[in-house]
């Protein structure tokens, strides 16, 4: 008996599952632009470029300018959003070589595996820019430039603010710091830089360093428990602002005033954080900029027209304080 | 709880003799690594204290894992809590912040009605595809776990949906009493479904449709219609997680919400004796296991264990909890240390009665 109703109930679960399937095929097709395809000869420059997904507001903010960038500088853009998955932007690469785009940019999802699909692309003689993640690949021939930010500047851009804050400083400094999510990149970077920069000072000294994966509620658990188990903090280092505006609440909770009675240093600069900075609860913001459309722009350009390019450029990214950060908070965009 | 005769025998056998033994030790350990650990302040008219953290945390899980309990018994699984955690907080967040006036009571009471509304539906949709379709649970709610997710980022479009909203906030962080307003909640639910379960032939009921489906169905038992409320049951907890988890942070995150809860939840209900073959099943078992979890990822931020090392560690005290309570292990262990002693007791397992 049981057996029969297993035997039935396997062809309705591969009905549903083909159902599902089919749904997330069409959301797929609604997500992404690649049907248009204007005219190719008009003169314009074809560019296919390839979204990670758009897990957060940062995605979504450096989508936005990379849109809104290559409409402006005159650029066919061709927009694929790969949803997280590898063979999602691998299949949208080789629509691009297929349709004869002049430049492909992408977001690598991970960073292995991209040496198939790329060496393609250059068999097709069509240049290639990675943004904001970088492939390991072993050929640096198969990509023009990687154009992205530099996390380990980052965390050291914020470990310099807090030596020249604290350069008075007589008595050991307490750092606790909130680790991104254990082993990526942004995590392992962020550490080291903030590490080498505050070395300069022997009074700094990180006592507790824990992750909080990049999420408010990791941050905020975390913090509860650092501030119950070390009496004396005097600033906290996170990796990202979720975690910080995580630890905000724990940090009153615990009746402290964060930004007075804890100096608070974060890296991304997105909207909440810089709210969060303008109001005096946070003393410290490394930008960590998705605005790299402008930029990109220009480095499709001029790949297109054969002119060198550096391997390596950065996003241009800025530092903030308190007071800048209300200046700039009405203008930002993410 | 049966033979109670011989009182120490009947104690260690008990089963959660051994998780509440590691609930100590782990209790202990952080106290002797920081002595105020135990330590309980009062600070702004409630109390204040790593333990009063642990409590607060832990009811999400127990919660999401009381909902995973009963549909464990019924021989199934859910795997689509943790998305429909992400959702039902999605939903609250949106509507919450859609309001001229985030404070309004009114506006947060159908803020909930809503989220708990599309959970329901969920469950539902969980209950219809595992109970009247027939597939296979661990693939049923597969679908959601991995669309549930999709859907909570839609509704969110992506972003983290930060809100201001006091009585919704409440529910993460309030307080009643003096103690965090969350566990009141979660033991509201534990006793609600204790009483619905263990004081009418429901619990029975949903064990022995675990046990067999199609005899039960053959004895009387409407089992498809048990199977389906269970569904809608766990959904419904997980939703008020779901409250809970946003309203800690007053935000909702659909990619991290209530990510990976579902492991945990079945690690809970594993902890406290259910059996994952279902047939039986102890809701304050699942409590404790559910304080056990919670209690092992606090000792990892308040002993400072570097992250590189603390999964290693949580999966070493999951492993032993484990390996003490089978009753194989134990035996062979026991005859190790005393080799003369009476045969292993690995036969003389009395039929267990499962409390409530």
């Amino acid at each position: 008996m049981k057996r029969m109703r297993t035997h039935l109930s396997s062809r309705k679960v591969i009905a549903v599952l083909t159902a599902a399937l089919l749904a997330t095929g069409v959301a797929a097709c609604g997500n992404s632009d690649t049907g248009d395809s204007g005219g190719k000869d008009d003169g314009k420059i074809t560019l296919g470029f390839s979204q990670v997904g758009a897990e957060s507001g940062w995605r979504t903010a450096n989508t936005t300018s990379i849109k809104e960038a290559a409409a402006e500088a005159g650029i066919d853009l061709k927009f694929d959003d790969a949803q997280q998955k590898q063979e999602n932007q691998i299949k949208a690469i080789r629509n691009f070589i297929q349709q004869k785009v002049d430049v492909i940019a992408f977001s690598p999802v991970v960073e292995s595996g991209w040496d198939t699909v790329l060496k393609e692309a250059k068999d097709a003689k069509i240049p290639v820019i990675l943004t904001d993640r970088a492939v390991d690949s072993a050929d640096k021939s198969l990509y023009k430039t990687f154009l992205g930010s530099d996390f380990v500047k980052e965390g050291r851009l914020a470990g310099e603010w807090l030596v020249e804050k604290e350069k008075a400083a007589t008595g050991p400094v307490n750092i606790v710091e909130l680790q991104g999510t254990t082993g990526s990149a942004p995590a392992n970077d962020r550490k080291k830089g903030f590490a080498d920069a505050i070395s300069a000072n022997p009074n700094l000294k990180i006592i507790a360093s824990q992750s909080g994966d990049f999420t408010r509620a990791g941050g905020k658990q975390v913090m509860e428990q650092f501030l119950k188990a070390n009496p004396k903090i005097d600033v906290l280092f996170a990796h990202n602002d979720d975690m910080g505006l995580g630890a905000l609440e724990a940090i009153t909770a615990a009746g402290k005033v964060p930004g007075k009675d804890i100096t608070i240093i974060t890296v991304d600069a997105v909207k909440d954080g810089m709210q969060a900075l303008a109001d005096g609860k946070f003393n410290f913001i490394a930008e960590c900029s998705p605005l790299l459309g402008p930029q990109l722009m220009d480095l499709v350009k001029k790949v297109h027209n054969g002119e060198e390019v550096p391997v390596r450029i950065e996003t241009q990214e800025t530092t903030f304080t308190q007071e800048q950060a209300k200046e700039a908070l009405p203008n930002r965009k993410y | 709880m049966s033979n109670r005769t011989a009182g120490d025998r009947a104690l260690t056998r008990h089963r959660l003799f051994w998780p509440v033994v590691v609930l100590v030790v782990l209790l202990a350990a952080n106290t002797a690594y920081r002595p105020s650990f135990l330590s309980v302040q009062m600070r702004d008219g409630h109390l204040y204290g790593s333990l009063i953290d642990i409590l607060r945390l832990s009811a999400p899980l127990i919660l999401v894992a009381l909902g995973m309990t009963l549909v464990i018994a019924t021989g199934g699984i859910d795997l689509s809590v943790g998305s429909l955690c992400a959702i039902s907080g999605a939903i609250a967040c949106l509507y919450i912040s859609r309001q001229p006036d985030q404070n309004s009571l009114g506006g947060v009471l159908t803020a909930l009605a809503l989220g708990l509304g599309v959970a329901l539906v969920l469950g539902a949709w969980n209950g219809v595809l595992v109970a009247v379709i027939g597939i296979q649970p661990i693939i049923a709610t597969l679908i959601l776990m991995v669309a549930g997710r999709g859907l909570a980022q839609l509704i969110t479009e992506g972003q983290i949906l930060t809100i201001n909203s006091d009585p919704y906030k409440a529910i993460g962080v309030g307080h009643l009493l003096t103690l965090p307003l969350a566990i009141f909640v979660a033991l509201a639910a534990a006793l609600l479904i204790a009483a619905v379960t263990r004081r009418t032939a429901l619990g029975l009921i949903i064990e022995s449709v675990g046990g067999n489906a199609q005899a039960s169905r053959l004895a009387g038992i409407r089992s498809a219609r048990i199977t389906f409320l269970v569904y809608v049951i766990s959904a419904a907890c997980a939703a008020v997680a779901g409250f809970m988890i946003t309203a800690n942070v007053s935000s909702a995150d659909g990619n991290a919400a209530g990510l990976w809860v579902e492991l945990d939840a079945i690690l809970a209900v594993v902890i406290g004796g259910t059996s994952l073959a279902g047939g039986r099943f102890s809701l304050s078992g699942t409590i404790l296991g559910a304080l056990l979890i919670q209690t092992l990822t606090t000792t990892v931020y308040a002993m400072n264990i570097s992250p590189q090392t603390s999964l290693l560690f949580k999966a070493v005290v999951v492993i032993a909890v484990c390996l003490i309570q089978a009753p194989g292990f134990r035996a062979r262990f026991a005859r190790r240390r005393a080799p003369a002693s009476a045969p292993a007791p690995v036969t003389e397992q009395p039929k267990e009665q499962v409390p409530a």
